[in-house]
């Protein structure tokens, strides 16, 4: 079966980021979108420790301890860059004023539900960071994942078993399969990888989809 | 004259007491005040309660305090890293108590602390484990769990600049919850990389007004690599 590569998922979600959007991207493989912005498009990057107009990795032996983003990784500052303490950084997201927010995730359910913080399991130390307010602040929460775990199991599934992180709060999934879109009328997939046809999707996720006519 | 700069670490922290409630700022290495934090644990303070966003990295800071066995309980958003492995081991061996928290409920608890608001409502968390026993209410349609502020005894903040009125600024993302955390605590003490003279930070450009400020002391600069350790790679 062919699947996306993440540089190919990160490419898809940033083709669908318009000019002029304020956007935080979680730590992990949501990261990689800022390798795609198209060059033409100006999209400013939120990061919650206090940084609006995030710019990529410096060079090595530029790096700088104070300059960091929320995976704590150095980054650099874009012209027109600002820093603002962490009250104010959530009061982006939690004010609506961030439009888009692109998440890692463990399961999203049909409803839109979310769980992405915690598995659950008795030894697993939990975190939730900014999560929690990403989910129920941002105006799009857009989530990247694979379709299925390593057991073949669909992550996007009728009901999360995983603790939720937010409800109904999804808005759109990327997968290493598909473009899952959560709508009103139920889900409809695009996108969907070479050779995949929407009947294969529907059976491996376990889920009934549309198509999605653009 | 007001003077609030002390000459030493040991000087600003000499009534800290055992069981106290301890705002430390920080995200991961930046704007933690790993001087003030190293100074707690040579007075061997214990049974504290941290406030601080993650749950230390590598063996210095916040994971050195708590390694030093001067942490009864840590209230944080994001405890697992992959340079976490103090606080996971003391956690998996039932030796700390962690209050876990959304992270812009952190930074609005400590602000609500500082600006004198008995509590909030929050979408945040809203039928979530995390929410769980906590009232909730509806307004306008919208979902909302009350959440209460978090006063401290103390607070540790690393800034950049500092004058005797304990006037503040802060270098790049190593402001974080400094600002936040200077008013929410009964003490909130400042170490600096720079002192200065009074008028020489411009009115614009003070970030915490020096009313929330109670000490200010010079230390060295630091750094530290912001990319995670590795356990027995302490850099």
């Amino acid at each position: 079966m062919n699947r996306y590569s993440r540089d190919q998922m990160a490419q898809r979600v940033a083709r669908d980021i318009p000019e002029g959007a304020y956007v935080n991207l979680g730590i992990g493989m949501p990261t990689l979108v800022a390798n795609h912005i198209p060059k033409d498009r100006e999209i400013v990057l939120q990061s919650e420790n206090g940084l609006l107009g995030m710019g990529p990795a410096p060079q090595a032996g530029d790096e700088d301890y104070d300059l960091i983003n929320a995976g704590k990784q150095p980054v650099t500052l874009m012209p027109g860059a600002s820093f603002f303490h962490h009250a104010d950084s959530f009061a982006m997201m939690r004010g609506g004023h961030l439009d888009i927010c692109v998440l890692g995730a463990f399961q999203v359910a049909v409803n839109g539900d979310l769980a992405n913080w915690h598995t659950g399991e008795a030894d697993a130390i939990p975190a939730v960071g900014g999560a929690m307010d990403l989910a129920s602040g941002a105006k799009q929460v857009f989530v990247m994942m694979e379709h299925l775990t390593k057991k073949g199991e669909s992550k996007i599934v009728k009901r999360c078993s995983y603790p939720l992180t937010g409800l109904a709060c999804v808005s759109r999934v990327y997968t290493d399969l598909a473009t899952i879109h959560i709508t009103p009328q139920g889900l409809l997939a695009d996108d969907l990888v070479e050779g995949l046809s929407l009947e294969a999707l529907i059976k491996l996720s376990g889920i009934s989809m549309q198509a999605r006519l653009s | 004259m007001i003077n609030k700069i002390l000459a030493s670490v040991e000087e600003a922290l000499a009534d800290v007491h055992d069981g106290a409630t301890i705002l430390i700022g920080g995200f991961g290495s930046a704007g933690l005040p790993t001087h003030l934090t190293d100074a707690l644990i040579a007075k061997g303070a214990r049974d504290l309660t941290v406030v601080n966003n993650n749950a230390g990295n590598g063996e210095h800071g916040l994971a050195a305090l708590m390694k030093a066995g001067c942490v009864r309980k840590l209230i944080c958003s994001f405890p697992r890293q992959v340079d976490s492995w103090v606080f996971d081991d003391l956690w998996r061996a039932g030796k700390i108590e962690l209050e876990l928290v959304p992270q812009g409920n952190l930074a609005e608890r400590i602000r609500a602390a500082g600006a004198g608001i008995g509590a909030f409502f929050t979408a945040t968390g809203f039928g979530t484990e995390l929410a769980k026993g906590k009232e909730t209410r509806q307004i306008n349609g919208r979902d909302y769990v009350l959440e209460y502020p978090i006063h401290a005894d103390f607070a540790l903040v690393a800034a950049e600049t500092g004058d005797r009125w304990g006037n503040l600024t802060y270098r790049k993302t190593a402001r974080n919850f400094g600002p936040i955390m200077c008013m929410a605590a009964k003490t909130a003490i400042a170490q600096v990389h720079r002192i200065v003279e009074l008028g020489a930070i411009d009115p614009e450009q003070v970030i915490t007004p020096g009313i929330f400020v109670k000490r200010v002391v010079q230390v060295e600069r630091v750094r530290y690599d912001p990319t995670p350790a590795k356990r027995g790679e302490e850099k």
